[in-house]
């Protein structure tokens, strides 16, 4: 994830270490500085998302890692980067939580990372990869869509990925200039009138037209961004849904109960935020069950029985505290909710 | 009586990298001589082009509103880690912060104690007013003993509250800091040696030299509940004695 980074023009790094996540900043401080990038080790995970505030104001694609604890810590700063326009990746190697829990791979920060998680009205764009080759697709595709659309993104993973080993075909660097100009961006006010990134509007109608153009850019997200696959649905009568490492996990399941004639399908979001509703919906009305899996006490769920309303049954299953569930946990949880 | 503008020299004006903005500061305010020295020693170093102002949080927070530069506005407390974040992915900007003692000194200690801890090439302007300015006179770090604040009411009382944090004499005793000082604005005489330290603050990061900090003894009529006159007599009179002027760090 961090050489995608690099190559997808990310030119300043700031972190701070935590399990699981550590050995991304340990890439960085090696290999950062000979892309002619910024690297520094921050005094904590609110200064480190400080220093991405400031890099990214100075117009460099900029990124900042940690793992749950440390990303409760960046909320604050999230919501500056939200709320001043600004770009900018964070990568969530989520663990076990709440509090200090335990670093074993976890979903329990979908509602921080989907919701809000910091202050005030804001989205961030939130990508959920199954894999390596996923993590690596979709950490140079949360710089494109931070670009283009001036939010901040995250990449929300799991310490099974974080930990994992696996090929991966890594992209061309991509040319600094081939990146999109950044006119607003703080780089002196020579031929120009000053710039100026600030997240404070006194007058509340200034607040509201900002904030309402805001979302109207968030809209846009909504619209033209929601991504997930489908793995065996068209004639499924049964589907689970799972991000992430369950996602993978649950493919595994899908061949064990196609081998055993049960027709099951698999939907993984792709996009958290924005997530996909409408496809899910499109579903429901042709199945008769729709399982949501995560690792956690149920949080993606919620949005799943948002998007299904009654149309068909919506049972959870979850693990919790860093428990991974087996392809044959998910086959039986399955198993009671054929009909 | 009628006075003839042609015989006339301009001695005094405005300077070019103040915006027309009027401040928004209480009469009497030393912020807005700060501001003013500020902006006439990046005239005088000819930086306006790469200047880029950190604002904080407190009364400084539409700052970058008065500049004619490039601007952000942090967090409460982030300025340091911001003005890093620029300064490291572009060292050609002359980048500066300018923060009250609550923020630099209370909720942004962390912050500000490691950017001079690595030495990061940033001019601090800290405004050491004794109390917080802006959410109407609360007790800050740099609250004298037995100084009223309205979170105070009996004055400060060490025992429960501690001492007032001399922010200048901590990162003195870090080895990175290449420029620390501590100046006032009672009187000409400290005005002049403000402008003099601001100046070799900025001229120590234009050379590369590495961090310097400015902390600048200032008042708070409203908040002190004093006439701007009272406010320099007691600064005068009272606070140097719990926070001496003079250079910290000279390693220019």
């Amino acid at each position: 994830m961090a050489e995608a980074a690099i190559c997808a023009g990310c030119r300043a790094y700031f972190g701070y270490p935590i399990t699981p996540q550590t050995e991304l900043l340990e890439y960085m401080a090696a290999h950062m500085p000979a892309a002619g990038g910024a690297f520094v080790q921050a005094e904590s995970e609110v200064a480190a998302i400080n220093m991405c505030y400031g890099a990214s104001a100075a117009g460099v694609r900029t990124m900042t890692s940690s793992s749950s604890p440390g990303i409760s810590l960046k909320m604050e700063g999230i919501s500056y980067l939200a709320a001043a326009d600004l770009p900018c990746v964070i990568i969530n190697v989520a663990r076990g939580g709440p509090g200090l829990g335990n670093i074993a791979p976890a979903q329990g920060d979908y509602f921080q990372a989907t919701k809000g998680g910091g202050h005030g009205d804001y989205r961030m764009i939130v990508l959920g990869p199954a894999s390596i080759a996923e993590a690596v697709e979709l950490v140079m595709l949360a710089f494109d869509l931070a670009d283009k659309y001036r939010v901040p993104a995250m990449v929300l993973s799991d310490g099974m990925l974080g930990q994992m080993m696996e090929p991966v075909v890594l992209p061309e660097h991509i040319s600094l200039d081939s990146l999109p100009g950044r006119p607003w961006a703080l780089t002196g006010a020579r031929g120009r009138g000053p710039n100026a990134v600030t997240s404070f509007a006194m007058d509340p109608v200034d607040l509201s037209r900002i904030n309402t153009e805001r979302q109207g850019r968030y809209r846009q997200i909504e619209e033209n961004e929601v991504r997930y696959r489908e793995t065996e649905t068209s004639d499924a009568t049964i589907i689970v849904v799972a991000y992430g490492t369950v996602a993978r996990i649950a493919r595994t399941t899908v061949k064990m109960a196609r081998s055993q004639g049960i027709k099951l399908g698999l939907v993984q979001p792709i996009t958290l935020w924005p997530f996909p509703y409408a496809p899910l919906r499109a579903l429901s009305s042709r199945v008769s069950t729709i399982l949501t899996v995560e690792m956690s006490a149920g949080q993606m769920v919620e949005d799943v029985r948002l998007a299904v309303a009654d149309r068909a049954d919506t049972p959870f299953y979850g693990e919790l505290g860093g428990l991974v569930p087996t392809p044959k946990d998910i086959l039986r949880e399955v198993m009671h909710n054929v009909r | 009586m009628s006075v003839n503008m042609d015989n006339m020299v301009k001695v005094f004006e405005r300077p070019r990298s103040l915006t027309d903005a009027q401040f928004s500061y209480c009469p009497g305010c030393h912020h807005g001589v700060v501001a003013r020295i500020i902006a006439q020693t990046i005239d005088e170093l000819g930086i306006q082009e790469r200047a880029v102002i950190v604002a904080s949080v407190g009364c400084s927070v539409s700052m970058y509103e008065w500049f004619r530069c490039d601007g952000a506005q942090a967090a409460h407390g982030r300025a340091s880690a911001v003005a890093t974040g620029i300064k490291r992915v572009n060292p050609n900007l002359i980048v500066f912060t300018y923060q009250g003692d609550g923020d630099l000194a209370a909720i942004g200690t962390a912050e500000s104690i490691h950017a001079a801890n690595r030495g990061e090439n940033i001019t601090v302007i800290f405004i050491n007013n004794q109390i917080y300015g802006m959410t109407g006179g609360q007790m800050a770090p740099t609250t004298l003993v037995g100084q009223w604040a309205t979170s105070c009411p009996d004055g400060r009382n060490a025992e429960l509250a501690g001492y007032p944090i001399r922010f200048a004499e901590m990162i003195a005793q870090l080895n990175a800091p290449v420029y620390v000082t501590r100046q006032a604005l009672y009187d000409q005489k400290r005005i002049m040696s403000a402008s003099r330290a601001i100046k070799k603050a900025f001229q120590c990061q234009v050379e590369g030299k590495g961090y310097s900090l400015v902390e600048m003894l200032t008042n708070c009529p409203t908040n002190w509940r004093m006439s701007p006159v009272e406010t320099n007599s007691r600064l005068m009179n009272e606070v140097v004695k719990t926070f001496p002027l003079g250079d910290l760090v000279d390693r220019v």
